[in-house]
């Protein structure tokens, strides 16, 4: 756990930091944060919880508990990361860990939008990648640079090209992903399509 | 790209503008809120200083955190009071409708949404809630959002989101005797997986769908994010229309001929083009029952618990797991397996036909005196409907607790939990690790049916063998 937790504001171009590796296929946001911890009006206290389950039946050994992962910040992941529900309390916990960006294999949808409008970039990267990564991790840290630019991802030994939606890209470069004001800016097109949609009449 | 479905049209109609990433900036026509997923955007409303912008728009209820015991005020846990004491305060400062405990109205968001007209063809409607989906059963584009997403329609009556690609399931012939929606769902989901819908909406359709209820429609369409599809949707037909007709919020007299006009515009076109379409046989499929850690790894009753080797090795890493977890072997019948609770509610088949199929199967039998067995109306509206039926009576007569609306242990977040490694029978829709309470509980999924078969039998049978009977 870190003492420090800033919100992420305004452009995000950069994410530079240690990578976390978490093995397993579809892990859903009930194993991230369990319904229990659910019963809150704010965010602010789910870091300490964040897959507090798997955490206990792993006695210590969890990825999350191990001391040399303590200031990591890239989680790594498989496939179908973050199915379920649509709770954001998921990738909340995780940001207040310390998580600043996820690689993985493939995410699911609800959890990818959240991601993004809460300042997270998910990257994708072949299977055969994520696994150069996973087990390049088992035997020693892996520091990575990563440059939403280029969506190049850049450390001592390995590099790699990151994919990621185009649309998330630009609004993670531009600051829009955090969409509100953006969304305001249309407010007469906003107006006119309340006032002229057909079942809002009847 | 999809041309023509009911998708692309409803879409099209909502779409407010192209935003500069590249996204669509999309209004919500219905935005459904509870007290889960609102508070925290409630709170960035105002810290942005900015208000609801039509809260004639925007319904709420509280079904999540809502004991089924004992619901009298305050709730004996603390932070479920604080929560929905949180929701009451928000809805009365920012003029929104509240359908509170009482009222008559209240319930799961899925459930009640549909039984007062608010659910309506042609619609977007968004929910912090991923089984949102549901709502797509009447031909409206329903998904599941997060908080922020939350503040955003609340500030804004819209959101970004990228254009789904739209995949046709055409389900052939009607199912069999013994065989429900929620087989047919979970038939799909193994047979397509988990994670096929994701940037998909599924359209479903042909015979098989056409000859299914309302009620059975929105148990399909509620599954569609289990298997990875955010949004799913049945074209609107006689049956939806004579569904909502004189509902609370639906359309009245002239509004109502024209309503159904414009309903009728909105079905997809017969030339359609989808971005992929599957075809599966109705027919074939068996009651269905899950034995592992995702809704995707199910079988037929009377089949049994794949090798390792049987499976695609992209399916291998989660079957293991799951083995561990649930400590069945691969091989195994699981037919006959015990189980310790039998639990019937929930938004996928918590509603009064559900209730009607599983007191069918327990009118005059008795629950195994070594399961603990309760049922969950979906909403006091399906409670008080039950009563009227003597619904009720027979599941208290059989040996099931009757309990008040709310989301129950579905999803645990009240005081209805597995205890330990229990194995329950459940009528709810995720079987994930810890979902139903308890860190090591395990969840077997199945119909309501089939949740009274075991109930009776305090194992996992074969519901048509009572039916028959």
């Amino acid at each position: 756990m870190k003492s420090k937790f800033t919100q992420p504001f305004g452009e995000i171009t950069q994410i530079v930091g240690k990578c976390i590796s978490l093995i397993g296929n579809d892990i859903d946001t009930d194993r991230i944060i369990p319904a229990r911890f659910l019963k809150c009006v704010n965010f602010d206290s789910l870091g300490k919880s964040v897959f507090e389950d798997d955490r206990k039946t792993l006695k210590g050994k969890h990825p999350f508990d191990l001391e040399e992962n303590k200031n990591a910040s890239i989680l790594i992941v498989n496939s179908n990361f973050g199915c379920g529900s649509s709770r954001e309390h998921a990738p909340q916990a995780l940001m207040r860990w310390g998580i600043k960006a996820i690689i993985g294999e493939s995410f699911a949808e609800i959890f990818y939008s959240n991601c993004v409008a809460i300042g997270i970039p998910c990257f994708t990267l072949p299977k055969k990648s994520i696994k150069i990564i996973q087990k390049y991790i088992d035997n020693r840290s892996l520091f990575l640079e990563i440059r939403l630019k280029n969506c190049l991802a850049k450390s001592k030994d390995l590099n790699f090209d990151l994919e990621i939606k185009e649309s998330s890209r630009k609004m993670f470069l531009s600051g829009e992903w955090d969409a509100t004001s953006t969304l305001l800016k249309n407010e007469n097109l906003i107006e006119n399509k309340f006032n002229n949609l057909p079942y809002l009449k009847f | 790209m999809s041309q023509d479905t009911l998708f692309d049209k409803v879409w099209d109609l909502h779409k407010v503008s192209s935003l500069p990433g590249g996204s669509d900036q999309i209004f919500i026509g219905l935005h459904l809120i509870h007290e889960v997923t609102s508070p925290q955007a409630f709170g960035a409303l105002k810290d942005k200083n900015l208000k609801v912008k039509f809260p004639s728009r925007t319904f709420a209820t509280v079904d999540h955190i809502v004991p089924t015991d004992n619901q009298s005020r305050p709730f004996k846990d603390n932070l479920a009071e604080q929560m929905i004491t949180t929701l009451e305060k928000n809805c009365l400062q920012h003029k929104i409708k509240f359908f509170n405990i009482g009222s008559g109205n209240q319930g799961i968001v899925h459930v009640v949404a549909p039984e007062l007209g608010l659910t309506l063809p042609g619609m977007t409607i968004a929910c912090g809630d991923s089984h949102t989906s549901t709502h797509g059963a009447f031909g409206s584009i329903a998904f599941g959002i997060g908080t922020s997403q939350v503040r955003d329609i609340l500030a804004t009556q819209t959101i970004a989101m990228n254009k789904l690609k739209v995949r046709q399931i055409w389900c052939e012939n009607k199912l069999s005797n013994g065989v429900y929606a929620k087989d047919l769902v979970l038939h799909i989901i193994n047979k397509l997986g988990v994670k096929a819908g994701v940037g998909f909406a599924y359209e479903f359709a042909g015979p098989a769908i056409n000859s299914l209820s309302m009620e059975e429609r929105m148990t399909i369409c509620n599954m569609s994010i289990e298997g990875g599809a955010r949004c799913g949707y049945i074209n609107p037909d006689e049956k939806t229309f004579k569904y909502i007709k004189n509902k609370l919020y639906a359309p009245k007299s002239e509004n109502w001929q024209k309503a159904l006009l414009w309903w009728e515009s909105l079905k997809s076109n017969e030339d359609s083009i989808y971005d992929d379409v599957i075809k599966l046989d109705a027919s074939k499929v068996e009651p269905t029952i899950t034995w592992g850690i995702t809704p995707g790894q199910s079988l037929g009753i009377n089949q049994e618990i794949p090798l390792l080797n049987d499976l695609s090795p992209n399916d291998q890493l989660i079957a293991e797991e799951a083995f561990e977890y649930m400590g069945f072997k691969p091989g195994q019948s699981i037919k006959n397996t015990l189980v310790d609770v039998c639990f019937i509610g929930s938004c996928t088949n918590g509603r009064i036909s559900d209730l009607r199929v599983a007191a069918k199967v327990l009118k005059d039998k008795k629950v195994s005196a070594k399961v603990k067995a309760f049922v969950v109306p979906g909403s006091e509206k399906v409670a008080n409907e039950a009563k009227k039926e003597g619904l009720d009576k027979i599941f208290k007569d059989s040996g099931f607790q009757w309990r008040e609306p709310g989301c129950s242990m579905c999803l645990a977040m009240n005081s209805d939990k597995l205890i330990g490694n229990q194995i329950s029978a459940s009528s709810s829709n995720r079987n994930f690790k810890g979902r139903q309470g308890s860190p090591s509980g395990r969840t077997l999924l199945m119909s309501p049916a089939m949740v009274a078969a075991a109930a009776i039998n305090g194992k996992v049978s074969d519901v048509r063998e009572f039916i028959k009977k």
